[in-house]
């Protein structure tokens, strides 16, 4: 009976502990925030290399999202003669789920891992180490920036996610197929709320920041510093921060568009 | 001999990195203020575990580690970040940080630590790294230099602030012979110079009592065997010192890993 009951309990002290332990991590990474906005120009250089080098791949994969919703969204409501809402269901579509998702999951996988390896290599080189031997806190020199760099870029970049896409729709839609463009803009006008629909979708996309630059982050600073370390480390964000943004945009789509 | 005024004391130390196996087995260990002292002894012997307790990175299980006079506690970070401001060190590999210039690296801790203007900044920097011999490199980026180069970008970086104490974590390891000795040369001049105490973990005999004043011999079970100036080592009786500093294969350390008797393991009737 005690054997089966122990590896329950032991797995049970393991998440405790582990959920402890990113939960002091998350409260540090909180409390070194302010250190880390009285240096702004360290937050720009992380906004650049986390947003900035970001842009090529958000921006095509926008633009890609944007051309298939068109046109799987054409062939589906023509047959119901409802073809003229095609411009309000792209931006719906766009602004509430695909922009702040997939800009998540895309995040995660090209400024995540990108994170992760940096500050595992740091870690390995012993210059996380060398910082704090320095009397220089590495949590707030190089965490924190990147931190706020991650919480910056996401919704900027999935704001230009749904933006590229619209595009992409209108190309499609209005230029190839010729639904009218009064029409595809003028629904979309009408039908979208500012509050509502942007403003939530950009919440998302602050929370997905959030999810994906701690996890990043935690899996850099507490991955072995070997080579095998930090490969692991690299794809847990992988899969963490994705299934996070997938899981948290459940829950929030059910807090913010649970009434029609 | 009783240095007479020592700046670090290792008094009754106990260390492991878990409960079941023990670095430091009640170590006491005394370093002499504007002294270079060196810490001996083969690998995994818990040369470098000291190092790291007289930096708080670790609290020893029992024991205390004392820096001029005040206890190490690792625990208040506060007090630890105010000691490590007073010293140095010299990591294994260097630890510069890549993704700056030579010139950054040295400025780093100026930057962090100081409110002195660019060009003072300027200045300190061209001299620490001209004290290195390095003036001419400060634009290059780390990728660009070589591995002896590295070691003394580092060093000049860990005396960007002048510190009283330098800890130096294997400083000849994996250099060529003209960089050893360069190493070995800079590490006396800038104790002498800067009229900084210097620690030296090594396993490097020859190149250590070259510059040393005074050395401890540590053994694999984390304990200290012999300790003296160089001279006096050199001359030691004990088979263990005399194992070490000769680097003979065998003796009271053992060339085989313990095993099961050869005939056992390779089925020879006895």
């Amino acid at each position: 009976m005690v054997s089966l009951i122990a590896p329950i309990g032991r797995t049970t002290l393991d998440i405790l502990r582990a959920l402890g332990h990113h939960a002091f991590f998350f409260a540090d990474l909180l409390r070194n925030v302010p250190t880390a906005l009285r240096r702004p120009y360290l937050v720009v250089a992380q906004i650049h290399a986390i947003g900035n080098l970001s842009l090529v791949i958000i921006m095509a994969s926008g633009l890609a999202v944007g051309f298939v919703l068109a046109l799987q969204m054409y062939y589906a409501l023509v047959t119901y003669g409802a073809a003229e809402s095609l411009g309000l269901i792209v931006n719906l579509s766009l602004v509430r789920e695909l922009g702040p998702v997939v800009t998540g999951l895309l995040f995660a996988g090209r400024a995540g891992t990108s994170l992760t390896a940096e500050i595992g290599l740091m870690k390995a080189g012993e210059q996380l180490a060398a910082m704090d031997m320095m009397a220089i806190d590495p949590r707030s020199r190089v965490l924190a920036p990147r931190f706020i760099g991650g919480i910056v870029s996401m919704p900027i970049l999935a704001i230009l996610f749904s933006t590229v896409g619209i595009l992409g729709a209108y190309v499609v839609a209005v230029l190839l197929i010729g639904v009218d463009a009064g029409n595809f803009w003028s629904i979309m006008q009408t039908g979208v709320d500012v509050r509502r629909d942007v403003g939530n979708g950009i919440v998302k996309s602050m929370v997905f920041g959030v999810i994906c630059t701690f996890v990043a982050l935690y899996q850099g600073y507490e991955t072995q510093a070997t080579p095998e370390g930090v490969a692991h480390a690299t794809t847990r964000t992988v899969v963490i921060a994705s299934l996070g943004v997938l899981a948290m945009d459940f829950i929030l789509t059910a807090m913010m568009f649970s009434t029609p | 001999m009783i240095p007479a005024e020592p700046i670090i004391e290792i008094d009754h130390v106990t260390f492991g990195y878990d409960a079941s196996r023990s670095i430091l087995n009640d170590v006491s260990l005394t370093f002499e203020r504007g002294k270079v002292t060196a810490i001996l002894g083969g690998s995994g012997c818990g040369k470098t575990t000291l190092l790291r307790l007289i930096g708080g990175v670790y609290p020893a299980n029992a024991g205390a580690v004392r820096f001029d006079g005040e206890v190490v506690d690792a625990t208040d970070k506060e007090a630890l970040f105010r000691l490590r401001r007073r010293l140095g060190m010299l990591f294994q590999f260097g630890a510069l940080f890549t993704d700056l210039s030579v010139f950054e690296n040295v400025a780093f801790p100026l930057r962090e630590h100081t409110d002195l203007d660019e060009a003072m900044i300027r200045d300190i920097v061209l001299l620490k790294l001209n004290a290195v011999g390095l003036r001419g490199a400060a634009p290059l980026r780390i990728s660009a230099i070589s591995g002896g180069m590295a070691r003394r970008v580092a060093l000049a970086r860990a005396i960007a602030l002048d510190p009283e104490l330098i800890m130096y974590d294997e400083p000849f390891a994996g250099l060529d012979p003209i960089s050893m000795g360069v190493a070995a040369n800079l590490i006396r001049t800038l104790n002498d110079t800067t009229d900084a105490t210097s620690l030296i973990v090594s396993h490097d005999v020859e190149e250590c009592f070259s510059i040393c004043d005074y050395a401890y011999l540590m053994s694999s079970q984390g304990r200290v065997v012999a300790h003296g100036p160089p001279l006096e080592l050199s001359a030691s009786d004990d088979p263990e010192v005399r194992q070490f500093i000769r680097g003979e294969p065998d003796g009271p350390v053992r060339f085989h890993y313990p095993a099961r008797p050869l005939a056992e393991d390779f089925g020879v009737r006895p």
